[in-house]
């Protein structure tokens, strides 16, 4: 049942972005930052955990997601350690992607030529 | 042998066609080949391309489990480096462009269009040398997400720790 809810969710998403990339200006670029805002405002009030609880990975592998975990580590922080929480446990979840991204990005350029 | 036909092709029409019939035949020709815009054909391409990588998420996420015997969220954790990996990987050799245009939003939306800028960037940069080639053009594309992530984050969370509490 989480493979498909996986598949019509992720599918979703990526039907919605395909569709305003096609009707309007907007770059990918554009429709990343709003969905990442998109992201960050469902996770606010606990929507997203609720739909990953439902979904699974499909939830998880959206750009949706990394919005989702900047709030989450920083409220778990914040839970413990106050305010201040809401700085230091920013990166909390999402340092894996951000580190694995900009990682694996250097030592591909470094080791392979590009093309053209 | 197409080289040829080509150039008889372009001699006949010199010597049969004045330059105004040309240009209209030409316009006719084109236009019966050019790709017309199919926005449906494009989104449907989009909603099974981003819903066949969601199910391979669940599915990888649920392989992790059960062989690696670790904690969902480990797993999930895993399951982003791995496409992360494949996407720095296919950009790096240079098959992700092509990719993306026979795939659409499918393969940009997901978090291998992270990966993919960030990659993306490094590369175009590299002739520019290690410091400020790679180093101040790695988040050229990706920056903007990362930006307004966190100050959306940092917004959001400050109006929940305020007004709902946090748990």
């Amino acid at each position: 049942m989480l493979l498909l809810n996986s598949f019509l969710f992720c599918g979703f998403i990526c039907l919605i972005s395909q569709i305003i990339l096609d009707n309007s200006k907007l770059t990918p670029g554009h429709i990343t930052s709003i969905l990442v805002v998109i992201g960050a405002f469902l996770d606010s009030f606990g929507i997203y955990d609720f739909l990953i609880k439902k979904i699974g990975g499909g939830a998880q592998l959206p750009i949706l997601s990394f919005g989702h975990s900047l709030v989450h580590g920083a409220l778990a922080k914040a839970n413990n350690v106050g305010f201040l929480g809401l700085f230091t446990g920013m990166f909390d979840l999402c340092a894996a992607g951000i580190a694995a991204a900009i990682i694996f990005a250097f030592i591909f350029t470094i080791i392979l030529r590009p093309k053209n | 042998m197409l080289k040829f036909f080509c150039m008889v092709f372009f001699i006949l029409d010199k010597l049969f066609l004045g330059d105004e019939m040309r240009n209209t035949k030409y316009d006719k020709i084109a236009n019966l080949h050019k790709a017309p815009e199919n926005r449906l054909k494009n989104a449907i391409i989009a909603f099974f391309s981003g819903g066949v990588m969601g199910f391979l998420a669940e599915l990888i996420i649920e392989v992790f489990c059960m062989y690696l015997h670790i904690s969902r969220i480990d797993s999930a954790t895993l399951m982003i480096m791995f496409f992360i990996f494949m996407a720095a990987f296919l950009t790096a050799i240079g098959i992700f462009d092509k990719l993306v245009q026979v795939f659409k939003c499918g393969l940009l939306i997901p978090i291998t269009g992270f990966a993919h800028s960030i990659t993306s960037s490094c590369l175009d940069s590299k002739s520019e040398g290690l410091i400020y080639g790679i180093g101040s053009n790695a988040f050229k594309l990706a920056g903007s997400v990362i930006l307004y992530g966190v100050v959306s984050a940092w917004f959001f969370g400050m109006i929940r720790f305020i007004v709902g509490g946090v748990g």
